[in-house]
Formats: structure tokens, sequence, C-alpha cells
């Protein structure tokens, strides 16, 4: 651990703390290493990073960590409790649970991915142009917003998937449209606050167009904000998700979508208890990881705690 | 080279309008530096952020180099005139580095040879190149007012609008400052309009001087009659007897000129 | 004029600790203190605020207050206890900040946040108290006292909101009065009628004060004492009226880089630091 003993580390840890920095990558480095210091700083925060890399690398290692793919009935072997050959007991159709899980990590994986890619930058556009622009276009974007806020998540989801048809990507797009509102309004709030800074009309004074200030000096500010909260969300939109698994809107079967294995494994919760259990638990044990990981990115990335 | 006739600025509307600035004139000519002192609401900072249009709505008319300016600012405006602000940490974008700030306006008017630019930004006012990738939270107050007048310059303008430049530093950074902006000034063939509430830092760096108050001029004068000779209006004799300390016998004295 | 004195303090330091490492404010500062006006001036950094903070134990809580001696009337202010001081603070020892807005409670009417002031201090009947803070006002110079003490602390002016709070530290007539740039966020005209109103205070009930300020002409007219600090050091202590004659070199090097109406200069002679100063005198 020594420097001596390491002197690539050393040199490695002597470019991260040089005072001039001499590119703005190195500059750029030095932000995201002095963040990653305070980060590590932060124990919870550091076990809800754990828990998201180990959902990260279950998802792409799954071939390699699973006998089969979990999707073809085995009928002689179903419900079966744990064992060492199925370490978390087989299904109603004697699918292997452990398998399950693993490759349902995926499709976790892709509906979080997909609504934070929806989802993110619709609020931030929303946000920053209504907060920036101000006046008629203010008004007319936010009371959109207030509309979306209006409903109740879960229900307006229902709708969606009730009339686009259930499956994996309507009910993707219908938490997304459910859920980018808060957003746009975290996203304004923070642009009212900067929007009178003189760095602004600093930019505005050297003649930078509105698309430039908001690409460029607006959004960068929001953006910590924004990821911050969409972390914090990440368990309400796996809930989301899961309840309409369960209701058997969101992923249809065979495919492993951990609220739809709870829904199909309800029925056995008395007597084969490991069915529901396993797939209940996975859905605890990420969402409490966001939400911790979201914790320990808003101490770091708060605009405000990140000066001085 | 700035001329202003008859500005009025107006806040608010109907019963609750606020008159910041009443009929103001004067003229700045050309590699001249001229100064509005006055107290806060005496509508100094007004003008200025009415010629740099941070204030679009205003009455009379402003030109500069003859041309007359409209509420919209035009883009080429900017590489005429630039503005250097009160806070050194406000003025600055926190996330930016120091490069990306003196990049922006070379971006913005597609101006070439961009690094040499910098380069040569950054020495002009001082700075060593080892400050060229720092971010604005690393470095001092009177660096970062370097900064903001390194990108207020780059961009070679002929008229710089200085909006208390060092009001917000320790004094002796302060001088450091205000010599920079005579030196650049003095080689550069620079037009200053400088708004400060401190007849000392007004009086060492223009060579005339508009007193406001209540949003109106109250008498124009040069820098050697507000040091030695008599000023003409008791308000403008009132503010040079506070600026030079404190004396028991002339507070008393003291009258809210309305 | 300082044969009664009121405060006492001989190397006082005050440390911070931080995630870089402790970070020494205020190191080894010792000074006394009268019924006068003594000034503290010094550039930010210099612990000059820090100083002030110290003596009421205001200081940040991730700071360390030490000193071999700080006695005022008698009380060891380095043993006391968190009862001696809260009965200290606001009594015998105020303290104004640079900005009122952020010291008065905005959703209280500013007079009877004066009342209340006066009542905690002295247990005087709600009607005593509001008479009292009544008289306080006019004594700050206000206008229509009457009308401002039922303002509530975002309908004054800056101006006057520093009255209000120059009045609501005043009105248990305590002993010294620290105050941390009064008045710098105030117009010259109006910083000078404020500071008036602390000269009678001093003139007239034998108060000491502390000015603690940036500006070097300033404490020089007003105060009878100015003691300069740099780097959270004394750099040195003159009399107010000598302080053209200052002898040591950052002293001078501040005085001589202000402008000037009466001595206009090309250029401004700039400030070199000594690394020394800071070591000498140990």
């Amino acid at each position: 651990m020594s420097a001596a003993a390491d002197p690539q580390g050393a040199g490695l840890r002597a470019w991260l703390r040089s005072p001039s920095p001499a590119s703005t990558w190195q500059a750029r480095a030095q932000r995201a290493y002095l963040g990653w210091v305070a980060f590590r700083a932060n124990p919870i925060a550091m076990a809800g990073l754990l828990i998201v890399v180990a959902l990260v690398l279950a998802a792409i290692f799954a071939p390699l960590l699973t006998g089969s793919r979990g999707l073809d009935p085995d009928l002689p072997n179903r419900l079966l409790p744990p064992s060492a050959e199925h370490w978390l007991g087989t299904d109603q159709l004697g699918r292997d649970i452990y398998d399950r899980l693993i490759w349902g990590s995926r499709v976790t994986l892709y509906i979080v991915g997909l609504v934070s890619i929806i989802v993110a930058p619709i609020g931030l556009a929303v946000g920053t142009l209504a907060g920036y622009a101000g006046g008629w276009v203010d008004t007319v974007l936010m009371r959109i917003v207030d509309i979306f806020l209006a409903f109740p998540r879960l229900i307006l989801a229902l709708a969606f998937v009730a009339a686009l048809g259930p499956g994996l990507e309507n009910a993707v797009l219908a938490i997304a449209l459910t859920t980018w509102s808060p957003y746009a309004r975290i996203a304004r709030a923070e642009v009212l606050t900067i929007r009178k800074a003189d760095y602004i009309v600093a930019a505005e004074a050297q003649g930078a167009s509105t698309w430039r200030i908001l690409r460029k000096h607006v959004v960068p500010l929001c953006l910590a904000s924004v990821i911050v909260r969409l972390t914090l969300d990440m368990a309400g939109i796996i809930l989301t998700a899961a309840g309409l698994g369960f209701l058997g809107l969101g992923a249809q079967p065979p495919l492993p979508e951990w609220g739809a294995m709870i829904s199909t494994g309800r029925d056995f919760l008395y007597d084969q208890w490991w069915v529901p259990t396993a797939p209940g638990a996975a859905i605890f044990l990420v969402s409490l990881g966001f939400c911790l990981l979201g914790d320990g990115l808003r101490d770091v990335l708060d605009p405000r705690s990140g000066e001085a | 080279m700035i001329e202003v006739e008859n500005l009025t600025v107006e806040f608010g509307r109907g019963a609750a309008t606020v008159r910041a600035v009443r009929g103001v004139s004067f003229t700045v000519a050309q590699g001249e530096s001229y100064g509005l002192v006055g107290e806060s609401g005496s509508g100094k900072s007004t003008v200025l952020r009415a010629i740099a249009r941070i204030n679009p709505e205003f009455g009379g008319t402003i030109r500069v180099n003859g041309t007359p300016l409209t509420s919209k600012r035009s883009r080429d405006e900017a590489r005429r005139m630039q503005m250097v602000f009160q806070d050194p940490y406000g003025a600055l974008h926190p996330r930016h580095t120091v490069d990306a700030i003196l990049r922006e306006p070379l971006e913005i008017h597609r101006v070439g040879d961009k690094d040499r630019r910098i380069k040569a930004a950054l020495s002009d006012v001082g700075l060593g190149p080892e400050f060229r990738f720092r971010y604005p939270h690393q470095i001092s107050g009177g660096q970062r007012q370097r900064i903001a007048v390194a990108r207020a310059l780059i961009l070679e303008p002929e008229i710089l609008l200085l909006d208390e430049p060092t009001s917000a530093l320790d004094v002796s950074v302060q001088a450091e400052v205000l010599n920079l902006l005579k030196r650049l000034q003095r080689e550069r063939g620079l037009t200053y309009l400088m708004v400060s509430h401190n007849l000392a830092v007004v009086a060492h760096i223009c060579e005339r001087v508009a007193v406001m108050n209540r949003g109106r001029v109250v008498e124009e004068l040069t820098a050697s009659t507000l040091r030695g000779g008599e000023p003409a209006e008791a308000y403008t004799r009132q503010l040079v007897s506070a600026t030079e300390g404190y004396d028991r016998e002339a507070v008393r004295g003291y009258v809210t000129y309305e | 004029m300082t044969e009664a004195r009121l405060l006492e303090v001989e190397d006082l330091r005050v440390t911070f600790r931080t995630p870089h490492g402790p970070v020494e404010a205020v190191r080894g500062v010792s000074f006394s203190l009268g019924r006068e006006r003594l000034g503290i001036v010094g550039e930010s950094g210099s612990g000059k605020s820090q100083t002030g903070r110290a003596l009421l134990r205001l200081s940040a809580r991730n700071g360390r207050v030490s000193a071999k001696k700080m006695v005022f009337d008698g009380i060891d202010l380095t043993n006391a206890s968190e009862r001696t001081m809260r009965r200290i603070r606001g009594a015998r020892i105020s303290m104004i900040m640079q900005d009122p807005r952020y010291s008065l409670n905005p959703v209280v009417k500013v007079g009877d946040q004066i009342a209340e002031a006066y009542r905690i201090h002295t247990g005087a009947s709600a009607r005593k108290a509001r008479d009292r803070a009544m008289e306080m006002l006019e004594t700050v110079r206000i206008r229509e006292a009457g009308k401002v003490y039922d303002l509530y602390p975002h309908q004054v002016s800056g101006g006057m909101g520093q009255r209000v709070m120059i009045a609501m530290m005043l009105i248990p007539e305590p002993d010294v009065l620290i105050a941390d740039e009064p008045t710098s966020a105030l117009d010259v005209t109006v910083q000078m009628q404020v500071l008036a109103l602390l000269d009678d205070m001093v003139r007239e009930r034998g108060m000491g004060l502390v000015l603690i300020s940036h500006d070097l002409n300033l404490v020089a007219s007003f105060c009878d004492r100015v003691m300069v600090m740099y780097g959270g050091r004394v750099m040195e202590v003159l009399e107010a009226g000598r302080l053209h004659e200052a002898q040591h070199p950052y002293t001078r090097g501040l005085l001589n880089c202000l402008p000037s109406l009466e001595h206009p200069q090309h250029m401004l002679p700039v400030l070199t630091r000594d690394a020394g100063w800071l070591e000498e005198a140990r």
C-alpha cells in the first residue's frame, strides 16, 4: 500500500492530486476522484453501490453463473425445496429459481435502464426550458407537468398497459410516462435558483444562444440533482414494474421477471415458501441498494456541498 | 463612444412602479474612463445594466459608436462591449474550468487559434499557465476576478463595463486588480464605464465622474475637482466627507437627500 | 482609559478540524480591552472574526478554542460552564454580525424582538419591555419608532435592519459589544451614522467596544486603538491617531495599497507578504 512499493499507483495518485492539472481531462478526473474519495468514506453508500454492482455483474455474467436459462419446464422436479443442486429450489414448473433470479436481473436492469433513458432527458428538457424561458412557456409546460403529477402512478400505468396491451415494453413506457414529471419540477426549481446568477448573465453578454446556455450552463448544474433523484426513484420504478408484473400486465411468461415470479409463486406461499420469497428478497435487496446508493450520491454530487 | 441621452428605467407596473433611473444623460469619449458613483438605490448599476441590456426595458437612447442600441442585444455587440461583475464568486460557472470559461466566447464567435488566445489571455491578466485547468473553487477571489477580466477581454472589445469590480475583494487584492485595469487600458486604449460606491476607487481609475442619487445625476465632475476643489453640490460634499472617515461632528450634520 | 480592564486575553488560539487536517485560524492572540473603542483590522482569513467569536464561544462546531487567559470582569471564560456563558452572552457581552437580515427572526415583529431581548435579561413586564424597546428604537435614531416597531424584518431596509439589530444588542446594556463588520453592508453615510451611535454608547455608558473591520481608514478614524491582524497573528497594536506612523511592513503595505482621494498615484504599490511575519514573536 505504501507509495514506494507501488510507484505506478503513487504516480496516478499524484496525477489525481496535482494542484495544477494539465488538461481538461485531468481536471475532470480529479473532480471525479475527489467525489469517489468522499463517497468511499460513507460505508452505507458503499453497501448500496456493492448491491447495484452485484446486480449488474449478475446480469452480464448470467450465462456463466447459471446452468440453464430457467425457461424450460421440468415437471418431474417441480416445487423442490432448496438443495445443493437447486440452491433456491424449483418453481411450480420445475424451473430452477436461482437461474430465473439471475436471468431476471437482466429484465430488471432493462426496465431500470430504459426508464432512466426516457425519463431523465424529458424531465431535464421540460424543466430547464420552463425555468429558463419563464413566462407563458413556463406556465404551459408546468401545467402539463401538473396533469401528469395528478394521476396516481400505478393506476395510470395500468390504464396505459390496458390500452396498449400487456408486455415489458409497454410496461416500461407506462412507468416512464408516469415518472418524468417530478424530474421536470426538480430541474425547474434548480434553474430558478441559478438563472439570475452572474455567470448566466455573463454568458448571455457574450452572445451565447439560449440553446447553448441551457446545454452548457444550466443542464450540467441540474444533472446532479436529477441523477440523485433517479437513483432514489429506482426502488419505486422496480416496485412498480414488479407490481405490473404481479398483476400480469408487465413481462409475460415465461420471461423471468421478479414481480411475475412472486405473482405466480404466491399460491405456494404456505407449503413451498421459497417460491415467492426468493424473488421478493431480490426485489427488496435491489431496491434497498439503489436507495442507499442514491443517498450517498446526494452527499457527493450536491453542488452546494461540492464547493469549498 | 458611449452616448446616453435621457435614460429612464422603470420596474414594476401601475402604482408599484419604481423609477430606478430618471433622465440620465452623459457621454464617454473613446479611450476615456468614466465613473458612476452613488449609494445603493441611486440607480448607478441600473444604468450599467441597461447599457449591457441585462435589463432590456429602458426609455431614452443609448448610442454606442453612433449606433442606437435596441432592447435586443445583437451578437456582434459582444465583440465591442463586455462586462465585469462585482462578485467574483458568482461570475464564474462553478463546474467549468478556467479553460472552458475562456474558451466559451471564442466558440460562440467562432474565433480560431483558441489555445494560443487562452494562454495569452491568462498571461495578460498576470496568471500563469498552471491556472488554466483549475476550477473556480480552487482559486482565490482576486484570481477569479482576473479570470473574469480575461474572459471579458478575450474577444478584444473596445468598451469594458465594470460593475463594482473590486468591492468584494480585500484591499491588497483590490490594488492588484485596479493596477491590472489601468495597465490594460493603457496598453489597449480601452474605454471604461465603471460603477462603484467607493469614491477613492472611482477617482483612481476614472477621469470624469457622475455622482448619482435617487436615479438622477446630481453632478458631473472631473477626478481632480473631486479630489481637491470643492464639489458644487452638498450631496457630493457629504459623500466625500463620509468616505474620508469617521468625524463625529460631521456626522451630526448629515442629511438625507431625497 | 485602560485602568478598568473589562476583557483580558492571552495567547488565544482557535483551531479547526478539517478533512485536510487541522487549520489554525487564530494563533496566539493577546490583547486587553478597557472602556474604549478597540479596532481589529485584517484581510479575509486574518482570524479577526474568529477572534471575536471565540470570546463568546461561538466558534463553529469543528473549532477548538484555547487560551492561557481569557478573563471578562473576573470571570474565567476558558473554563466557564455553558450556563455561565449563556448568562454572559447578550446580557453582558453582545455581538453584532455583518448582515442583520440573517440575525433577525423573520416571523417576529422587529419591535417585539427587541422587547423580548430586554425581558429575557431583566425579567421586566411585557408593558415595560415594550416601552423600553420603543425608547431604544428612538435612541438608534429611527424616525417613527411606533411604526417601525410593528414591521417584520423583510419590511425594513438594510440600514434600518442594522439599527434594529444594534438596538436589540444594546437594550440589555452590555459591558462589551463585539461588532463584526457592523456597517460594511451599508452606504457610507448610514455607516457613519451607525458608528456615531456606537460612539455615544462608549462615551455615555462606558461600554467597551471591539470593532472588527477590513477598513483600515474607517477604524483609524473611529477607534482609540487598532490591532492589526494577519494570518491569525497580531502584527502590531497602535494608537489609532498614529496609524500613519505604523512601523510594521504589513500595516504600511495595507495603508499604501489603498487608493486615496488626497494622494493620487498612477499605480498602487502592491503588498508583498513575508512568511516571516507569521513566525516572529512566538
